[in-house]
């Protein structure tokens, strides 16, 4: 890539700090230039996030309509599995995943909704009630 | 505790490359560039991991391990390493707090998805960042991030946070620097560098795997022909933004690294004077604009402006010419007469 043709579309990585691209000068020399962003990369992006809120749109239905309990829309929205979940509230694969079922999460103890709820950032109560506070 | 202790933050392309930079130019060591660090450390690499999922999209790979960079570059200039990873969350800051005592900005390993002052749209559960903590003030960590143009912090619990992140390739708080009082001459950088080229070689040639290395890339670009029937065309779009994020996002990337090696070559030559080496190095420069066509023709489809089976068969043949034109380069490079 030639210097001049390094892109410059701004990306929302592009308003906090430009990235480093190696590319060549008029003699062919390799130099470093900033770069505030490539539309390529943005759609990727776009495109990839879609796909998530659509995932997490979806779970929140499922939520609503009592197929699953509220954890799969923290979930969703947390981009995580469920072995990613039980790694980070510190419980087993399979526990995560009955406590996926609405009948079970409701009997949780608030010891282990409190773990769930650090993960995840919010209350007890928002966990229960589905509410989230953007940050 | 307040302390900071003296360090330039330097910015890179590639965050482990920058890490290793900044930290042999600490301990006194100039003349490793962010492009000697990364071919001394081998760090051109391809794998596409069959069968698995990541993000619900295939697993590609354009890089070694984490660590690996940084590991193979002081190794083959004989710089001895100090590396630690931890069970305890306790005992990792307690280390860390040492090392920045004892005069050592130190390289960690992290998380992407709980850094905070990344932009929201990039914090994925990506464990492979690389940073350095430098200091600290109060309860602020400061950071140098070599992705980042200017410092940055994080206080204790957030630094925390990412350390220990988890899921695949968690970090468990790995840190790592370079012993002081190391001396490098201009002998040793010569000779890493050939070890560099030879072991890039090995790995992009002689994995016996169809999925890893020069293969994988051909691999890739059969399967993406198949992959229109196979999954529908908004899935086929889908995975094929997964390729690009993998293959140009902040930190990774196979268009920038192919530059990067090219920038490495060029400045191999200064030591090896070898002709060879810049004729090769305009061939990654070639393979590395490849890389940005196809990206081009893949956004092309996932922003569903072009779908035919026809789109799909031009974007894996770009990644065969990719392949193609990598086996040479890097056939050459195992046929260079190094003196």
């Amino acid at each position: 890539m030639k210097k001049e043709d390094v892109p410059q579309d701004l990306s929302s990585l592009g308003k906090i700090t430009k990235e480093v691209c190696y590319a060549t000068d008029k003699s062919g020399k390799y130099v470093t230039e900033l770069s505030k962003g490539w539309d390529v990369k943005i759609t990727a992006l776009d495109t990839h996030w879609e796909e998530i809120e659509q995932r997490i749109a979806i779970a929140k239905q499922k939520v609503l309509n009592h197929e699953a309990s509220p954890l799969l829309f923290f979930m969703e929205k947390n981009l995580m599995d469920a072995v990613l979940l039980a790694g980070y509230a510190g419980f087993w694969k399979w526990q995560v995943k009955r406590h996926l079922k609405p009948g079970i999460f409701k009997k949780l103890n608030n010891k282990k909704l409190q773990r769930y709820a650090e993960v995840f950032n919010v209350t007890i109560d928002d966990l229960k009630n589905i509410n989230v506070h953007e940050a | 505790m307040c302390m900071k202790l003296n360090f330039e933050h330097l910015q890179s392309a590639h965050c482990e490359n920058g890490v290793t930079r900044s930290l042999l130019k600490n301990i006194g060591i100039n003349q490793i560039t962010e492009p000697l660090a990364f071919g001394i450390g081998s760090g051109l690499f391809y794998v596409y991991i069959p069968l698995l999922k990541i993000n619900n999209g295939p697993v590609i790979a354009f890089r070694p391990m984490p660590g690996l960079i940084f590991k193979r570059t002081c190794k083959a200039l004989g710089i001895p390493v100090v590396r630690q990873k931890f069970n305890s969350k306790q005992k990792a800051e307690t280390f860390l707090n040492n090392c920045l005592n004892n005069g050592h900005p130190v390289g960690c390993q992290v998380g992407v998805y709980y850094l905070t002052y990344f932009p929201k749209e990039y914090r994925f559960h990506f464990n492979a960042h690389n940073l350095i903590v430098y200091g600290k003030e109060d309860d602020n960590y400061l950071i140098s991030d070599p992705v980042m143009e200017t410092v940055t912090s994080l206080n204790s619990y957030e630094l925390e946070r990412v350390r220990f992140a988890r899921g695949t390739l968690s970090p468990r708080g790995q840190i790592y620097y370079p012993q002081a009082g190391a001396h490098i001459t201009e002998d040793q950088i010569k000779k890493a560098i050939v070890s560099g080229i030879k072991k890039n070689v090995r790995e992009m040639l002689n994995i016996p795997f169809p999925f890893v290395g020069v293969k994988g890339i051909r691999y890739t670009g059969n399967k993406i022909k198949q992959w229109r029937n196979k999954l529908g065309v908004k899935q086929a779009g889908l995975y094929l933004a997964q390729l690009v994020r993998m293959q140009e996002e902040i930190g990774t990337g196979g268009g920038g690294f192919r530059y990067i090696y090219a920038a490495f070559l060029q400045e191999a030559y200064a030591y090896h004077p070898i002709d060879e080496l810049l004729e090769i190095s305009k061939m990654f420069t070639e393979s590395g604009d490849l890389w940005r066509t196809a990206a081009v023709q893949a956004a092309g489809i996932y922003k569903g402006r072009i779908t035919s089976q026809e789109d799909f068969n031009i974007m894996g043949n770009y990644l065969i010419e990719i392949a193609d034109i990598e086996y040479k380069a890097f056939t050459a490079l195992k046929n260079i007469k190094w003196a």
